[in-house]
C-alpha cells in the first residue's frame, strides 16, 4: 500500500485561490464557474460509461450577497482543507461543520451547506473528498461472501479478513475509505455480488445460506448507498470481473438507488467513473413482478407518481427495459416491497424467486 | 265585563319623566351590562372634562380613578383641571337629563344630547343607591364647593343634599364620584383601551389612570396646542328638516322671506336665495310668520332643486395629520412598528352637514401577523369601542383590495389581516350613529366614499415605501458585502498564495454602479431667547421654553464608474422653517431646496446638511428627496424629480 501525495490536491487548491486572486487583480468581480448540477445537466460521457455533468455551468459570483459568501466560504474552506494536509490530520463532515462556527463570516447555517460546498470543491477541483482528508460520517455497510480483503489498521498493520469465516453474522464492515492504501481486495470464488437495499432482506439471504449455496457476495446497501459502498462495489466488480445484481423494493426511490449504483448519481456525477458500476443490472422487485408473482402491495402515493414521472424524464431511465417497467407500475399504481415474497414462506425467496431470477438474467443455469 | 271609556284611561294616562325612561331603557344609552356601564361611565365622565376645559382654552389634565372594593360595585373618580362649575349649575349639569349648551349648536363637539354625564349620575344612584359627590372650583382663590345630588327621577330634577367647602390645590377644576354598579374584572381592558383611544385623539391632553390595585396609566401630553375652536354655524339649507325650517320661521327676527332664509341659513347669498325663491314660486317679500304649511313645503322642496354652495366647513376641528402621526407613534413606542402613515381628505359634506376624514396608518414591529388588523374608530375625537361590524368606517375598509398592499385578504374582501392597525376619526357636526348608544356610524354614502379614498392614499403611501424600503434593502445588502465580505475574500485568497492583498476600489465601483442617497435626521432640543417677563417667578406652569431643531444629513456617495453630476431637491414639510443650509442651494421656495450639485467623483461622497425648525422631534423622520438630469435607476434613496 502506498503513502498518499497530496501535493497534487494543494496545487489544485491553489489554483482556485489563484482565480479569485487574479479577478482581483484584473478588476473583474470575483468569480468561480462550476458544473450545474442537476438533472437536466448530465450526460453520458461513452468512454467511461457512466453518467457525467454536462457543459452547463453555474457561476459563483461576487456579484450578489449570496454569492460573495459562497466566495468566502469556499476561500475558508480550502484554506482549511490545506491546514489538514499540512498537518496530517482529517475531519468528519460534521467536524468540519463545527469548526466553521469559527469562520465568522463564513460560518456555515446548516450541515447540509457545508457538506455541498464540499462537493462543490470537489467539483471544481476534480479531486475526491477523500483527497481534502474529509471523511462522512456513516460508514459503508456490510458484506457477506467468499472474499478474502486485506485492510490497513490504524496501527498501520496489514490485516487478512475473510468475509465468512473471519466475520460474524453482521458481516464485514466497509470503511469509509476503500482506496488502495486502505483495501486491498484479495481472492474471492464468487459468481456474482447481490447488493441488497434493506437489512431485513440481506439477513434472509443470510439466515437461508445464500452466499454458500449460490456463491454470492452479498452486499447490504442501507438504503441509498454510501460513496465507500458504491467504490467498493465498483472496485470488487471492476477488479474480480464479477456481475453486480441489484435487488431493491419496487418503487421509484428504489430505482433511484440502482441508478446511483449503474450509472452514477446526480449528486456526485463528477466521480461517477470512481463510483459508479455500468454493468450492474437490475434484479428486482420490478413492477412485472407484482404481476408476475401476485405480490401484497401498497397503492403509489401522490410523491411516488410524481417521482416516477420525474425519472422518465430522467436521462438515465431511457432506455426500454425502465421505460416500460416505469409505465407499467404508473398504469397498476401499485408499489411493493422486497420482503413481500415472504407472503409465501421464509424461504421463497432463496430458493424460489432469487434462482428463477438470476436464471432469467443469463447469470446461473437453470 | 264593565266597558272602559276614554275617560278611564285618561286616569292612567301621566307624563313619563325623562329619568323615568332612563330607568327602563338604560340599555339604549350604553349602561346596558356592568361591563358596558362602566366604559360608559368613564367615557362620559372623560368626555366632559375634556369638553369643559377646550371651552376655556385649557390644556387638558384629566384624572380617572376606579376603586373596587366590592365585586360589583366601583366608585369611580373623575377630574378635570377645567373652569368648574358655578355652585348653582351644579344640579342642573349633573342631576338633569337633557340640559346641555350644545345641543342646539351646529359644530363639532363630543357629546350633544346632553345625556352623559347625569346618566352616569342617574345610573350609580338607581344601581347603589349612593348619592354622587361632586367637588368644583371655579377661581383659584376660593375654596371648592363640594355637593351631593339626589336625583328625583320623577321631576328630573336632581337636589343637593351636603355641601360644604374644601381646600383644594388645583386652580379651578371639577371632580366627580360616582358609585356605580359595574364589572371591573370584564371591563378592565376596555377601560384601558379608551383612555389610550382617547389620548391617540386628544393629543393635547394628558390622562392618568388609576387601577383599584394601584397600577397607574399615564397617557402623555403630546401636543401643547389645543385644538383649533370650532366655530359654531348656521344650518344648511340641505340638511334641514321641514318641521325645523317653520319653527325657525317662527322664530326668526327677519320680517321678509329672503332675509330670512339669508340670515338663518348658511350659504345662502342673495343669488342662491332668490333662485331657491323663485323655484318655489313665492312672493320674495313675504312675511316669514304668516307662512303657510304648503309654502314652507315648497321652500324646502326648492332647497334640493338649487345648486347650493357647501356649509362653510369651520365647524370642524380635524387633528391633523402631523399630531395624528405623533401620537399614534408615542402610543405604537412598544411596539416600534416600521412606518406610520397619515392621510386627510378635503371637508366634505352628506345632507348639508359637513364632515372630513383623517385616517392613519401604522404597520410592522411587534404587531401580531395572523391577526386581523386592529381598527381604532373616532368620531368626533371619541373612540368607538361596540360594533365595529356594524359601522361604516369597517365596510369601507373591507371593500377595499388590500392583498396588493402587503396584507392578507382571503378573496379581496373583508377587514385583512396583518401586523398593521387602522385609525380613522371622522368629525362632523352631526355623526349619524346607528343609534342614541353612538357606537356605529350609519352607511352614508358620502361618508363611506371618503373614508375609502382616503385609505387608497394611505395606501398608495405604504406601497411607494416598501418599494423603497426593498430598494434600499437590496442596495444596503451589497454595502454589507463590500465593506465586509469583499475585504475578507481578498485578505483570504491572499494569504493562501502568500501575495499582498490586493486593492479593492475598481471591485466596489464595479459591484455597486448606483449613486446612494441615505439620510440621517437628528433632533437637537434648543432653549430659547428667555422670554422677557415683568414679574420674576411668574412664569406659569406649562409654557415650556426652548424647541427642537431637526437636523438633516444627506450623505451623497457615487459608486458609479464616472463622475456624476445632477441636481438635487429635498422637500420642506408643512409647518418647518429652514435655517442653516450647507452647501449653499441654487434655489429655495415654500416648499423645497434645490441644490446644484458638483460633480462627484467615483468611489467619493458629499454631504448635504440642511436644519428646520419648528417640529417636534419624531414629526420628521425621513427626507423627501428627488433628482434631476441623471437616470433616476441609476440613484437609490431619492425619486425622480417631476417639477413642482
Amino acid at each position: 500500500m502506498v503513502k498518499k501525495d497530496y501535493s497534487n490536491v494543494i496545487e489544485k487548491i491553489d489554483l482556485v485561490a489563484a482565480k479569485i486572486y487574479d479577478d482581483f487583480q484584473q478588476t473583474h468581480i470575483p468569480s468561480l464557474n462550476l458544473p450545474t448540477r442537476t438533472k437536466a445537466n448530465i450526460k453520458f460521457d461513452d468512454n467511461l460509461n457512466v453518467w457525467k455533468y454536462g457543459a452547463n455551468t453555474t457561476e459563483r459570483s461576487a456579484k450578489s450577497l449570496d454569492g460573495a459568501y459562497m466566495l468566502l466560504r469556499t476561500m475558508y474552506m480550502a484554506d482549511f482543507i490545506k491546514e489538514m494536509i499540512k498537518i496530517n490530520k482529517s475531519s468528519t463532515l460534521r467536524e468540519m461543520y463545527y469548526i466553521s462556527e469559527g469562520w465568522d463570516l463564513a460560518k456555515f447555517h446548516s450541515q447540509q451547506e457545508s457538506n455541498l460546498l464540499a462537493e462543490d470543491l470537489e467539483v471544481i477541483t476534480s479531486c475526491m473528498r477523500e483527497d481534502f482528508k474529509l471523511r462522512p460520517e456513516e460508514d459503508g455497510a456490510r458484506v457477506i461472501g467468499n472474499l478474502t480483503i486485506e485492510e490497513m489498521t490504524r496501527n498501520n498493520t496489514k490485516k487478512k479478513i475473510h468475509c465468512q469465516d473471519d466475520v460474524g453474522d453482521a458481516g464485514y464492515s466497509i470503511p469509509y475509505n476503500v482506496e488502495p492504501e486502505k483495501i486491498n481486495i484479495k481472492g474471492t470464488d464468487a459468481d456474482f455480488i447481490i447488493a441488497i437495499e434493506t437489512g431485513g432482506m440481506f439477513d434472509r439471504l443470510v439466515e437461508n445460506g445464500f452466499d454458500a449455496s449460490h456463491n454470492a457476495i452479498l452486499v447490504h446497501l442501507k438504503g441509498q448507498p454510501a460513496r465507500s459502498t458504491r467504490r467498493f462495489i465498483k472496485r470488487l466488480s471492476a477488479e474480480k470481473n464479477l456481475p453486480v445484481l441489484v435487488f431493491t423494493d419496487c418503487d421509484p426511490w428504489s430505482y433511484r438507488i440502482f441508478a446511483s449504483i449503474a450509472y452514477g448519481a446526480i449528486k456526485t456525477a463528477h466521480i461517477s467513473e470512481y463510483l459508479a458500476t455500468p454493468s450492474s443490472q437490475y434484479l428486482g422487485v420490478t413492477p412485472s413482478d407484482i404481476e408476475n408473482y401476485n405480490l401484497p402491495t401498497d397503492t403509489l402515493t401522490k410523491e411516488d407518481i410524481n417521482a416516477l414521472k420525474s425519472e422518465l424524464t430522467d436521462p438515465r431511465f431511457q432506455d426500454s427495459f425502465w421505460k416500460g417497467e416505469i409505465k407499467l407500475q404508473i398504469k397498476i399504481g401499485k408499489k411493493s416491497e422486497q420482503q413481500a415474497l415472504a407472503k409465501y414462506g421464509l424461504d421463497y425467496v432463496t430458493d424460489t424467486y432469487l434462482p428463477e431470477k438470476l436464471s432469467e438474467m443469463g447469470i446461473t443455469k437453470k | 265585563m264593565a266597558k272602559i271609556t276614554a275617560h278611564d284611561l285618561a286616569k292612567k294616562q301621566k307624563e313619563i319623566s325623562v329619568a323615568e325612561f332612563f330607568e327602563r331603557n338604560k340599555h339604549i344609552l350604553g349602561f346596558g351590562n356592568q361591563t358596558r356601564a362602566l366604559i360608559t361611565s368613564v367615557k362620559e365622565g372623560v368626555d366632559n372634562g375634556l369638553d369643559a376645559c377646550e371651552e376655556a382654552n385649557i390644556l387638558p389634565d384629566i384624572y380617572v380613578e376606579i376603586k373596587n372594593h366590592e365585586d360589583s360595585e366601583c366608585r369611580l373618580i373623575i377630574e378635570d383641571n377645567g373652569p368648574g362649575v358655578v355652585k348653582k349649575q351644579i344640579p342642573h349639569i349633573f342631576g338633569r337629563l337633557l340640559y346641555g349648551s350644545r345641543f342646539h349648536a351646529i359644530r363639532q363637539s363630543r357629546g350633544q344630547q346632553g345625556i352623559g354625564i347625569s346618566a352616569v349620575v342617574l345610573y350609580g344612584q338607581l344601581t347603589t343607591g349612593k348619592h354622587a359627590k361632586i367637588t368644583s372650583k371655579v377661581e383659584s382663590d376660593r375654596p371648592a364647593v363640594v355637593a351631593n345630588l339626589v336625583i328625583d327621577t320623577n321631576k328630573n330634577r336632581a337636589e343637593v343634599t351636603g355641601k360644604d367647602t374644601v381646600h383644594w390645590e388645583k386652580p379651578t377644576g371639577t371632580r366627580i364620584e360616582v358609585s356605580i354598579v359595574a364589572d371591573f374584572k370584564r371591563g378592565k381592558k376596555y377601560v384601558y383601551e379608551y383612555l389610550q383611544s382617547t389620548s391617540i385623539v386628544n393629543p393635547h391632553a394628558q390622562i392618568t389612570y388609576k387601577e383599584p390595585d394601584g397600577t397607574v396609566h399615564l397617557f402623555e401630553r403630546t401636543s401643547e396646542v389645543l385644538p383649533r375652536k370650532a366655530i359654531e354655524i348656521k344650518p344648511h339649507p340641505h340638511g334641514v328638516e321641514l318641521g325645523t325650517l317653520i319653527k325657525l320661521a317662527k322664530h326668526t327676527k327677519a320680517r321678509q322671506l329672503n332675509s330670512f332664509l339669508k340670515s338663518e341659513f348658511s350659504s345662502m347669498g342673495d343669488r342662491t336665495t332668490n333662485a331657491v325663491i323663485d323655484k318655489a314660486g313665492i312672493e320674495k317679500t313675504i312675511n316669514p310668520k304668516t307662512m303657510t304649511r304648503e309654502e314652507f313645503l315648497a321652500i324646502h322642496k326648492a332647497f334640493k332643486k338649487v345648486k347650493i354652495m357647501s356649509p362653510s366647513t369651520e365647524c370642524l376641528s380635524p387633528i391633523g395629520e402631523t399630531l395624528i402621526k405623533r401620537s399614534l407613534k408615542n402610543e405604537t413606542h412598544e411596539i416600534s412598528p416600521e412606518f406610520i402613515i397619515t392621510a386627510s381628505r378635503p371637508p366634505s359634506v352628506y345632507s348639508g352637514n359637513p364632515f372630513q376624514i383623517e385616517v392613519g396608518l401604522v404597520y410592522g414591529g411587534n404587531l401580531p401577523k395572523e391577526e386581523p388588523v386592529k381598527i381604532m374608530r373616532f368620531a368626533n375625537r371619541v373612540p368607538l369601542l361596540y360594533q365595529q361590524g356594524g359601522c361604516v368606517t369597517t365596510s369601507a375598509i373591507s371593500s377595499i383590495d388590500w392583498r396588493r398592499y402587503g396584507l392578507t385578504q382571503p378573496s379581496g374582501k373583508g377587514v385583512p389581516t396583518g401586523p398593521a392597525i387602522f385609525l380613522i376619526h371622522v368629525s362632523s357636526t352631526l355623526i349619524p350613529f346607528t343609534s342614541e348608544s353612538k357606537e356605529a356610524i350609519a352607511d352614508v354614502e358620502e361618508i363611506e366614499n371618503d373614508i375609502k379614498l382616503a385609505f387608497r392614499e394611505c395606501a398608495r403611501k405604504v406601497q411607494h415605501h416598501i418599494h423603497k424600503k426593498v430598494r434600499r434593502a437590496k442596495t444596503r445588502e451589497k454595502f454589507d458585502l463590500i465593506t465586509r465580505i469583499l475585504p475578507e475574500i481578498a485578505k483570504k485568497s491572499a494569504n493562501m498564495l502568500d501575495k499582498p492583498v490586493p486593492i479593492l476600489d475598481p471591485i466596489i465601483t464595479k459591484i455597486m454602479d448606483i449613486v446612494w442617497i441615505e439620510d440621517i435626521i437628528e433632533y437637537e432640543k434648543v432653549s430659547r431667547e428667555p422670554v422677557q417677563t415683568t414679574l420674576i417667578g411668574n412664569n406659569p406652569e406649562g409654557q415650556k421654553s426652548g424647541g427642537t431643531i431637526t437636523k438633516s444629513r444627506i450623505m451623497v456617495v457615487n459608486y458609479k464608474r464616472d463622475p456624476q453630476k445632477f441636481n438635487l431637491y429635498a422637500i420642506i414639510p408643512k409647518d418647518a422653517v429652514v435655517g442653516t443650509i450647507n452647501p449653499k442651494p441654487s434655489k429655495i421656495t415654500s416648499n423645497f431646496i434645490k441644490w446644484n450639485l458638483d460633480a462627484i467623483p467615483p468611489a467619493n461622497k458629499i454631504d448635504v446638511i440642511f436644519e428646520l425648525a419648528g417640529l417636534e422631534q419624531g414629526d420628521f423622520d425621513e427626507n423627501d428627496l428627488y433628482i434631476e438630469n441623471i437616470n433616476p435607476t441609476f440613484v437609490i434613496g431619492a425619486d425622480k424629480w417631476e417639477g413642482e
